[in-house]
């Protein structure tokens, strides 16, 4: 990235007669703001907000699987935490997460002064409230919580309560939101970047939103639609999934997963975003093969919408069916390879130093890979039929979402809290913090692995005496990880409330704009006159 | 609820301590019994193994890197960052490898889905919570439960009774097949979906309201196999085990004489036509019959409506709590059974079970009613 610093942009931050610009005081600078990064800020504390929550709900799953017998909740109420607790993180947590990223960087990053459209940004922010409090108030109604799994399979969701309404209008209102962030970070990046900032020159974190965005927006409807016929089949005498009208209910799995496979990249390609601009920044050293970095992420995104199947081998589709789905799984190997081989070339003979933002880098890459090799193994049909529905796919999505999507979350959040904030954290603190999610996330989902192979089904409040062992280990890795994240909290307040002044540029090898453009602490707004890239 | 949160930790030790003594720390696919599965089990290892080596690799230098290319051991950055040759070999090298992978795999898949030249069938239903097998050919037809008492199970106030070896992994009436026979299966659901699983067989296919799916079986030795329901089918998901027991021919012989003994003399008349509408006639045409359709109140609450009404989840009036059935009582005896066949709020359409006639549903609805009185 060749950005030339021009005195006049450089100058505009540190100008007073911009002051009058600041925010407004009190809870109204947040309910009508408009502002890129107040927004970002709201979607990084309500997705932590709902974080905590799953993570509470995890810990309970838990402690209920620390021995074997039911120690503390009915197997029922056991059923809505994994179902919730799926639902909150994928939605709550990991994607809000990222939107809020894209808030606070794609404009800084391309040289924008705020989003394109403001005011829906601010929409797209507060429509999450009701939907979260529809989702947890649904712990509330007769029935519980809805109970089928997050992926809410008929027939078994159409038997529960309002609870199940609730959770459809969530998720309705949820799609909602993406669509609208996705619209606008799209127009953002493709009508509001700086005069010479080409696509080809923008930082690979711009470039990942951009085709998650266009992820987002292909099958945000797509769900709505699959929910909305469950509502009219509950309500309405429809029978899209109902044998007995007609309908099917392996259809459902199919609507699903045409969906869920490429959330599943939704929640990933941001990540890989993240980590290509952390790993070049502490290695002193651009990013290895940025072109083939943009198109392995473009590849993975478009094989996204042919792969839905390897979730459902085991519904018995003929073996045609299986086998393309089998191919086109395990093809994606291919670019999602590329991308490691990418970063290894890239602290390859760099200049390491390890802050804490490079660890959760790290850690993600030697995690996700091998989430990776766990997903090669089950894309491969007869021992997916062996693990379906087992801990072992567990112990996968775990190593993809966790120490992939949110360690890159927390590494993220490390490496860009010196500009946001304008104070450094605590380094001592970030590094103990990586360490233990690090022995805990690993204590907690290896061990999972050996379960599935032994045959452990998923989504059981209870289990055989085999299991023990391996089912303890993973309940102390849990809370381990799971209660180190306060640390994680406590390190983001006080950084917030107090900390060091932190340098325009934090960290030597940073390369974007917001970094060699922009002052630390960042005024309100930014990039009002845009820079010329050259 | 708290309290057992906050002690959690504080037994951790001593737990962690007997436990590492008898300790079962299994690590790999249970052993393989059937041809498929012995194929599953060479291929998982033989991806394991080049997953393994690709690790090594990469691991190895991402780690030579970690540990060499360090600031605080003087390294330099060098500016290097792109090199098309080098894209193209990680490219096409890792492409090579997976064809290597899919031709082994896709043997496999064929050979799963060749349960042609059966040398007998074996229908196996699903319902919330429990199996039914039916053996066409031979005429026997039964359910299969849980056998693990709830005893051992609830711990809800202390430490239950002391478990089985096989807790949750045993039934009161097990599958048998015969060894060296190629047995079809075939699976469906009466319900919701549920998934037929048996690692060592490797089978696990869902059952499928409405569609009848199939899978086979050859077991080449004899011996008792587990499994359990892979997908999340309801409150009792974890409570509905599969054992499967493999026996000599001539033994198999013998348990079929035994069973036909056992079952009624003439198949209960088969309200299934009429009451079994989530069962569509699919697939191979196979109807899915009641289990039990006698119109006995107990009967009925004990088999299917104990799930809900026996504790009392998801805001079920408990059995023989008046004062939780004292204003549904009021509703009159005809409100009761119609919300009962039709489902109410949480309640669904017969409690779930679509195979009970509308007259087995009102004679539990009138148990229930007679014990709230």
């Amino acid at each position: 990235m060749s950005a030339a610093t021009h005195t006049h942009d450089h100058g505009h931050g540190h100008d007073d007669a911009h002051d009058h610009h600041g925010p407004p005081h009190g809870i109204t600078r947040w309910f009508y703001t408009t502002n890129h990064k107040d927004i970002g800020t709201m979607y990084l504390w309500f997705a932590f907000t709902m974080f905590l929550v799953g993570g509470t709900m995890a810990l309970g799953i838990r402690a209920e699987l620390f021995k074997p017998g039911l120690q503390f909740f009915d197997p029922q109420f056991f059923n809505s935490l994994t179902t919730v607790h799926g639902l909150v993180m994928v939605f709550g947590a990991i994607m809000p997460a990222f939107v809020g990223f894209a808030n606070w960087l794609v404009p800084m990053q391309i040289g924008a002064a705020d989003m394109a459209f403001p005011r829906m940004n601010n929409w797209s922010f507060w429509l999450l409230i009701p939907a979260a409090l529809l989702l947890m108030g649904s712990f509330l109604v007769p029935g519980g919580a809805a109970a089928s799994g997050w992926t809410l399979y008929p027939p078994l969701i159409i038997q529960q309560g309002m609870s199940v309404d609730m959770t459809i209008f969530a998720v309705h209102i949820l799609g909602a939101s993406s669509i609208m962030g996705s619209i606008n970070i799209i127009t953002t990046i493709l009508n509001m970047r700086a005069p010479g900032m080409t696509l080809m020159k923008m930082p690979l974190f711009v470039w990942t939103w951009l085709i998650t965005a266009y992820l987002l927006i292909a099958v945000m409807p797509v769900l709505a639609g699959a929910v909305t016929m469950l509502l009219t089949d509950r309500h309405f005498g429809t029978s899209f999934f109902n044998a007995a009208g007609g309908g099917d209910p392996t259809m459902f799995l199919h609507i699903f997963w045409f969906f869920g496979h490429p959330e599943v990249y939704i929640m990933i390609l941001p990540a890989f975003g993240i980590v290509s601009q952390i790993l070049p920044a502490f290695a002193r050293k651009p990013l290895f093969g940025y072109a083939s970095m943009v198109y392995a992420t473009a590849s993975i995104a478009i094989l996204s919408f042919i792969v839905w199947g390897h979730h459902m081998f085991t519904v018995g589709m003929p073996a045609a069916g299986n086998l393309f789905f089998m191919y086109a799984t395990m093809l994606i190997a291919v670019p999602t390879g590329v991308k490691v081989f990418n970063w290894i070339s890239t602290m390859w003979k760099g200049s390491m130093t390890f802050e804490t933002p490079m660890l959760f880098a790290v850690g993600f890459l030697c995690l996700f890979t091998i989430g990776g090799f766990s997903g090669l193994v089950l894309a491969i049909v007869p021992v997916d039929i062996t693990l379906h529905n087992t801990y072992y796919v567990v112990a996968h999505f775990h190593y993809v979402l966790v120490s992939g999507a949110l360690f890159a979350i927390l590494g993220g959040i490390y490496f860009w809290l010196p500009k946001w904030t304008g104070h450094m954290y605590n380094e001592g603190l970030g590094k103990l913090h990586f360490w233990l999610s690090m022995i805990g996330f690993n204590l907690a989902f290896f061990p999972q692995h050996f379960l599935g192979l032994a045959g452990m089904p998923r989504r059981i409040p209870d289990y055989a005496l085999q299991f023990a062992e391996w089912n303890m280990w993973s309940s102390i890795g849990a809370f381990v990880f799971g209660l180190s994240q306060l640390l994680f909290l406590y390190n983001v307040v006080s950084t917030i409330r107090s900390g060091q002044k932190a340098a325009q540029k934090q960290w030597e090898g940073a390369d974007s704009l917001e970094w060699t453009h922009l002052p630390t602490p960042l005024p309100y707004h930014t990039f009002v006159t845009a820079p010329v890239i050259k | 609820m708290l309290s057992k949160f906050l002690r959690a930790p504080a037994t951790l030790a001593a737990i962690a301590f007997s436990t590492l003594a008898s300790a079962d720390y299994h690590v790999d696919i249970l052993p393989p019994v059937t041809s498929v599965s012995r194929e599953i089990y060479d291929l998982h290892w033989g991806i394991l193994w080049v997953c393994v080596a690709i690790f090594v690799i990469v691991f190895g230098a991402m780690f030579w890197s970690l540990f060499k290319h360090r600031k605080s051991a003087g390294a330099k950055a060098a500016q290097f960052h792109e090199n098309t040759t080098i894209e193209v070999i990680w490219t096409i090298v890792p492409f090579v490898i997976l064809i290597g992978m899919a031709y082994p795999a896709t043997r496999t898949v064929l050979n799963m889905k060749d349960a042609g030249g059966a040398d007998m069938s074996v229908k196996i239903t699903a319902y919330q919570w429990k199996w039914e097998y039916d053996y066409q050919q031979d005429g026997v037809r039964f359910l299969s439960h849980l056998a693990t008492p709830r005893s051992q199970i609830d711990e809800y106030n202390g430490p239950g009774a002391a478990k089985n070896d096989n807790y949750l992994l045993e039934v009161d009436e097990p599958m048998v097949v015969p060894v060296g026979k190629k047995v079809r299966l075939l699976i469906t659901s009466n319900d919701v979906i549920h998934g037929w699983y048996v690692p060592q067989f490797g089978v696990n296919q869902y059952g499928i309201p409405g569609f009848v799916k199939d899978a086979w079986i050859t077991v080449d030795k004899p011996g008792t196999y587990r499994g359990q329901c892979s997908q999340i089918c309801g409150k009792e998901h974890g409570f509905m085990p599969i054992v499967v027991v493999a026996k000599a021919p001539e033994e198999y012989a013998a348990w079929v004489k035994q069973m036909k003994a056992k079952m009624p003399a003439e198949p209960a008349p088969a309200p299934a036509a009429e009451a079994a509408p989530a069962a569509a006639p699919q697939g191979a045409g196979e109807k899915v019959a009641a289990a039990s359709a006698k119109v006995d109140g107990k009967g009925t609450y004990d088999t299917t409506c104990v799930a809900c009404h026996g504790t009392g989840a998801a805001g079920a009036p408990k059995f023989a709590d008046k004062a939780a059935w004292a204003p549904r009582l009021k509703q009159g005896a005809a409100a009761l059974h119609d919300h009962a066949i039709k489902g109410k709020g949480a309640m669904p359409p017969k409690g779930g079970n679509m195979a009970l006639s509308d007259d087995a549903v009102k004679a539990a609805v009138d148990y229930m009613a007679a014990a709230a009185k």
